[in-house]
């Protein structure tokens, strides 16, 4: 299923051309009133730009020759807010898809459970959204967008409106069902462009300004937003005994986003350049990840100093930097709290 | 906190209120009580006046729907002046109303030939009871149902839109589930609002018993002839206008899963 779309809305000063290919997840990333918004509501169809088209499966939704109504366009949008309806209960909004493309209300219901039980929520499905914490409502909310079998699924920072606690678990579950499904994903978090996205396109005031695998754009950024945003850490090795075992030979704590990795599996150790502190000496007895590195660079970043050393970064405040007297060649350990550390599997 | 010397008038408004009452049911004739009430006449126009505001409440609600969801959930040129024309019935004397009324549906009105022709004699009819009623209690449904929408938004209708319901099934199953405390207390309002209704059904529907006679009607009748079954027909309005209003949802249901 591909998705061909361009934007034209001169009032908003968009114009971006994107597709995506069958069963490809693409991250739109982008500062704010870049744009992003804009092409998901065209996408729905409940924004008709001046001038664009948007074919899907070679379907023309929007078009000089026509348009196709947001009902019956199979494209679902999953905001940041979950929005149940709240005068339906949990599998009556996750049947409401099936039951609007005309399946009987048992049919509905039975699907409705099944892509509860497909984002473990198959246990709330009596429950009233009122009664519900937001992380719930949002795995809800993303049963209800799946169980109405949409050709194209629309995701706007579903992510952004949770608890810091409660995101890494959905993202797990996205990664789980978004597999395979043609997907636009809008986000502000480069994790979610790292773990969900096999694509990222960067908006900048209208204008596609990078596309390319997410790896790349993420690591070898070449717009000053995704610069920005990329430049989190990343260790690549195996699970054992609760750490990564990095390939380079370190070994770093962390948590595993997902349930327990197998020991000797491959994964990933992630962590914010913000969570690293810097010592000369490694602090004794801390439950802290110690990592000694050698600076080779020192840069600003906003009104803190960037430190990197190899593929590793920590950000400093200035002071800081300067009372550790830092420079390339200096020897240092970064130090990183194992709750700071998220695992993933690769 | 309020300033303490506000308690003094907002009390004095509620004697304004309470007070007549009290005098009217100090007045009452309890002896006869039953008997006023349940005479034929007395029956007849009470129920004449329950089913007359019933359909016009219905009425209400078949035309007030789609007038609020057009009011609320479009733009068009001249959108405003439209809604200050419905609202009119509002400020408008309920007399004028009967008077606009009948030069439209009275046999010389607007439509007179017309109906005459289909052989319909809408004035001094319980048609024109409803009418009436209906004229005067429509805008309060809209005003109560268009707030309702304005302030549930658009955002659950786009949700559902784009787990592919189609308009109609949007507005049956997500928009009406969620204004349903406003179009309840605007279908009550209105239900209300006809039940007094007085001046548009005198001028338009006349007064005649069993017919067009509505309670307040046949309250205004007695009040010389009879002031104690005036009396206690009142004190029955006055009941029966706490229990509608009571049945009113006081507040708008709070709607979950909203931060």
């Amino acid at each position: 299923m591909t998705l061909e779309l361009t934007a034209g809305v001169p009032d908003r000063g968009v114009d971006v051309t994107i597709e995506v290919a069958a069963g490809e997840t693409v991250a739109l990333l982008g500062p704010n009133g870049a744009g992003k918004s804009t092409v998901l509501a065209v996408a729905a169809g409940t924004l008709r730009p001046e001038r664009g088209r948007v074919v899907l499966d070679g379907r023309e939704l929007t078009g000089e020759r026509g348009f196709v109504p947001p009902h019956a366009r199979r494209v679902a949008l999953l905001a940041q807010d979950p929005l149940l309806f709240p005068h339906l209960s949990v599998l009556d909004n996750v049947a409401f898809g099936p039951r609007s493309l005309g399946h009987g209300r048992r049919t509905s219901r039975e699907s409705a459970l099944r892509w509860l039980g497909e984002v473990d929520a198959a246990d709330l499905a009596d429950r009233r959204p009122g009664g519900i914490s937001g992380g719930q409502a949002q795995r809800v909310a993303v049963a209800r967008a799946l169980a109405a079998e949409p050709s194209l699924l629309l995701l706007d920072e579903p992510m952004a409106a949770l608890d810091v606690a409660v995101a890494p678990a959905l993202r797990q579950t996205l990664r789980r069902v978004l597999a395979d499904r043609t997907v636009v994903l809008v986000t502000h978090d480069v994790l979610d462009a790292l773990l969900l996205a096999d694509r990222v396109v960067v908006l900048d005031d209208g204008r596609v300004v990078e596309d390319g695998p997410s790896a790349e754009v993420l690591s070898r950024p070449r717009s000053p937003f995704a610069a920005r945003i990329a430049g989190l850490n990343m260790v690549a090795g195996l699970w054992r005994d609760g750490a990564v075992l990095g390939d380079d030979g370190v070994a770093i704590r962390g948590l595993a986003a997902e349930a327990g990795p197998a020991p000797g599996e491959r994964v990933v150790a992630v962590f914010r350049p913000s969570a690293v502190s810097v010592f000369h000496e490694a602090p004794g007895g801390s439950p802290r990840n110690s990592l000694a590195v050698t600076v080779t660079d020192l840069e600003p970043h906003g009104d803190q100093v960037r430190v990197r050393a190899g593929h590793l970064a920590a950000d400093l405040t200035v002071q800081s930097a300067a009372e550790l007297d830092l420079a390339p060649g200096v020897r240092v350990v970064f130090a990183v709290k194992a709750t700071e550390v998220y695992v993933y599997r690769t | 906190m309020i300033p303490r010397w506000v308690y003094a008038p907002a009390a004095l408004g509620v004697a304004l209120v309470l007070l007549p009452l009290a005098g009217m049911a100090s007045r009452v004739a309890w002896g006869d009580f039953v008997d006023l009430v349940t005479s034929d006449s007395a029956l007849t126009a009470l129920s004449l006046s329950l089913r007359t505001s019933l359909v016009s409440t219905v009425l209400c609600v078949l035309l007030g729907v789609p007038m609020a969801l057009v009011l609320a959930r479009t733009e068009f040129p001249g959108q405003g002046v439209l809604r200050s024309l419905v609202l009119l019935p509002l400020v408008l004397p309920p007399v004028v109303g009967g008077i606009a009324l009948l030069y439209t549906f009275g046999r010389r009105g607007l439509l007179g030939d017309e109906l005459d022709l289909l052989g319909v004699q809408v004035a001094f009819s319980t048609t024109a009871v409803v009418l009436a009623q209906a004229f005067v209690s429509l805008p309060f449904l809209v005003v109560s149902l268009e707030g309702s929408l304005r302030s549930a938004g658009q955002r659950y209708e786009v949700v559902a839109a784009t787990l592919g319901a189609s308009p109609t099934t949007v507005l049956r199953r997500v928009t009406i589930p969620l204004v349903l405390p406003g179009l309840v207390s605007g279908a009550v309002l209105a239900f209300a609002r006809s039940l007094g209704e007085f001046g548009a059904t005198i001028t338009f529907a006349g007064s005649l018993e069993g017919t067009t006679r509505t309670l307040p009607l046949y309250i205004y009748n007695l009040r010389v002839t009879d002031p104690d079954a005036a009396v206690a027909m009142s004190l029955v309005l006055v009941v029966v206008a706490v229990v509608v209003i009571g049945l009113a949802p006081q507040r708008p249901r709070r709607t979950g899963g909203l931060r």
